[in-house]
């Protein structure tokens, strides 16, 4: 009974958390911190792994050129209470990215959003909407 | 009694609030957020002798910035050798951080094993202690790992060749404490996130107090007299809660695979 109470608290906790663990295997040095970007491209790999899942995309920059992207986001332990899954992405997906670019121009970045096909949007850094956070 | 009411009353409200409690998830659990964690009450008195269930510290087994700060704050000062062995170490976390590219992490780099004491001094993730006549059993959610300690009296082995979870052996201190002393480690791991080293003459203790039904405490000492001028504290009293037994774990793997991945597509490109 004891065990089957905490269960329903635990629960509860997890329905009404606002947030994950946020762990990183590196700090924030190479990123432009502060810095957003968004950008609308085609998801050509959705890689599950840790220490940082990442997404590679391909999206045009201002002179019509695309660029190959590849971006991160925390580990998946950390993003699967937010929403996130392996089954995500599928290449081909036209998705809208926001994210905080590497300082040195490289076509590379740590996700902050990303906006789905469908419409629904992955946070993947900070305070996430109450409703994505039900594990 | 009048707790115990309180507590159903409370757990009822819950129920109510939250419909779809009956549908909760049984499998790929991330363990505990800080909301979760604090969620869990204290429970009834602390079993004697018993560390049986699965456990978790929340953020706070898993680390980060501040807490490898303070663990940077309680370290003992390097001996000489110290000094010229924390210098190679390029960590991505920690006081001695360093840039993406740069980053020699053994574990995530390479993908290496964690080893012990950095699983249990950064990635202190769920863990399910099962015990036996003779063993302790300590199940980590990250890696998947397990550890032996064994608790049949034997002592530890002399000048034993060095594992990356070394030799452990346990003996209850009093009945709600339990400590472990390890030894016979790989060199080629790091103490934690940060970068610290440690040599084969390091000897760790860990000490697991239960406090109530729902709680443990964890306090780690390092000492390691070739590289540290003396014994300090990597964990000091760090709060675990037990979590339900039908909990089921995510897999947190770090693989070689994953690690190179991760080289090529970003950290080649950051430099």
């Amino acid at each position: 009974m004891k065990e089957t109470l905490l269960g329903v608290v635990l629960v509860a906790a997890g329905v009404l958390a606002v947030s994950a663990p946020a762990v990183a295997h590196h700090g924030a040095a190479t990123f432009a911190t502060g810095q957003e970007i968004t950008l609308k491209g085609t998801v050509t790999e959705w890689i599950w792994a840790n220490p940082h899942c990442f997404l590679k995309f391909d999206a045009k920059d201002d002179s019509g050129t695309v660029r190959q992207w590849a971006a991160e986001t925390q580990n998946p332990v950390a993003i699967a209470s937010r929403g996130w899954a392996r089954s995500s992405f599928k290449a081909g997906d036209e998705v809208t990215v926001k994210l905080e670019p590497v300082k040195n121009g490289a076509p590379v970045g740590r996700i902050l959003s990303v906006v789905l096909p469908n419409g629904q949007t992955l946070v993947a850094a900070g305070p996430q909407p109450a409703a994505a956070a039900a594990p | 009694m009048a707790k115990r009411v309180f507590a159903c009353a409370g757990s009822l409200a819950v129920l109510l609030a939250c419909p779809s409690v009956g549908a909760a998830q049984t499998w790929n659990g991330p363990g505990l957020n800080a909301q979760q964690f604090k969620a869990i009450p204290p429970g009834g008195p602390a079993p004697r002798r018993d560390l049986t269930g699965i456990w978790d510290a929340g953020p706070g087994g898993v680390g980060g910035a501040a807490q490898e700060a303070e663990r940077e704050a309680a370290r003992a000062p390097f001996t000489p050798l110290g000094e010229q062995m924390v210098r190679a170490n390029k960590p991505g976390n920690g006081p001695r951080m360093v840039p993406v590219a740069e980053i020699n992490d053994p574990l995530s780099t390479l993908g290496d094993p964690t080893g012990f004491p950095r699983l249990v001094n950064y990635e202190l993730r769920g863990v399910q202690f099962v015990q036996t006549p003779r063993q302790v059993l300590m199940l980590y959610m990250f890696e998947k790992r397990w550890r032996v300690i064994w608790t049949d009296g034997r002592a530890l082995p002399k000048d034993p060749d060095a594992r990356w979870y070394g030799y452990s052996v346990g003996r209850w201190e009093d009945d709600y404490t339990f400590v472990v002393e390890t030894i016979g480690l790989d060199d080629r791991t790091w103490l934690d996130n940060s970068g610290s080293p440690h040599s084969t003459a390091l000897r760790v203790e860990e000490r697991y107090r239960r406090v109530s039904e729902n709680t443990l405490e964890l306090t780690v000492v390092i000492d390691d007299p070739k590289v540290y001028t003396k014994p300090w504290m990597a964990r000091n009293r760090l709060p675990l809660r037990r979590v339900p037994p039908d909990t089921d774990l995510m897999e947190m793997i770090p693989s070689a695979s994953e690690a190179q991945a991760y080289q090529k597509v970003i950290s080649s490109q950051t430099k």
